[in-house]
């Protein structure tokens, strides 16, 4: 149960980060005109976690969350694994294989995801 | 360097496949609906993945126009060598993509007599464009027209999902 809470708890979270992350990419042509950037920084700290977000210009949404213990992880590391995300989703959409929309089962992106998880730790 | 004629041979080889596979139909019209549409799918797919790496590494797009100028440059450039050389719009969501020199009509004799089999090797193209479009949120219909080869004019019809 305890696992089942956790995972319900994270999945809540990303699901509340979207809005955030809405509302950062919609102020992109106003105010922010230069502020054209992918990565778009802390979305917002929760008190057992800290969520950065990053958009594509496919408005393809990734979200990380890290627990708010962490306090090792700094920003331009964040952006790393956002640009390695980024990095395989590409190779993911360019395989002829996949079709957009459906979920991920590509063992290649699985393992650089776990990976980057194992290092962050 | 020989990887342009790759692709260039490609292409022919796979418009004369989708056309020989549907020759047993008796519907002409019916065949040159389903050819494009096959062709046009072929091309969307590809449009999807290409965009996806094209721009992974841009700024995001200030606007609509912002995107079209990018996929006259940056993108027509790196698929086809060379950039669209004329682009204008509406400002209403109607653009025309203009390429003098189109990289898979340049083997096409000048003459008018291959006319007619202009748009069958352009719709590959068409769903390039629309895929490109499609993955950046724009939806749309391209249309082409030929009438002096090898030049081509790519008419994409945008309605926007963001606005």
């Amino acid at each position: 149960d305890n696992v089942c809470s956790g995972e319900l708890k994270f999945h809540y979270t990303v699901h509340t980060s979207l809005d955030v992350v809405e509302e950062k990419i919609s102020g992109v042509g106003k105010a922010l005109a230069d502020q054209r950037e992918l990565y778009l920084g802390l979305l917002y700290p929760t008190e057992d976690y800290k969520v950065y977000g990053y958009v594509t210009n496919s408005k393809v949404k990734f979200v990380i969350v890290v627990d708010s213990s962490n306090t090792s992880l700094r920003d331009n590391e964040i952006r790393s694994m956002f640009r390695k995300l980024h990095n395989s989703f590409t190779d993911v959409m360019c395989n002829p294989f996949y079709n957009p929309g459906d979920p991920i089962q590509s063992k290649a992106f699985d393992s650089i995801v776990s990976t980057m998880m194992v290092q962050a730790c | 360097m020989a990887d342009d004629a790759l692709f260039e041979f490609l292409h022919m080889e796979i418009v004369a496949l989708v056309y020989k596979e549907q020759a047993t139909r008796e519907d002409i019209d019916k065949e040159r609906v389903t050819c494009v549409s096959t062709l046009d799918a072929m091309g969307f797919r590809v449009g999807q993945g290409m965009i996806e790496r094209f721009t992974k590494d841009c700024p995001t797009f200030k606007d609509d126009l912002d995107l079209m100028k990018f996929l006259c440059k940056d993108f027509w450039s790196t698929i086809f060598k060379k950039q669209i050389d004329n682009l204008r719009t509406n400002h209403q969501g109607t653009y025309v993509l203009q390429d003098n020199k189109f990289a898979l009509l340049t083997q096409f004799s000048s003459g008018k007599q291959y006319l007619e089999e202009a748009p069958k090797y352009l719709a590959f193209s068409c769903g390039l464009i629309r895929g490109a479009l499609s993955n950046l949120g724009l939806e749309s219909v391209v249309t082409a027209e030929v009438s002096l080869m090898p030049s081509c004019k790519f008419m994409p019809n945008l309605k926007s999902l963001i606005n």
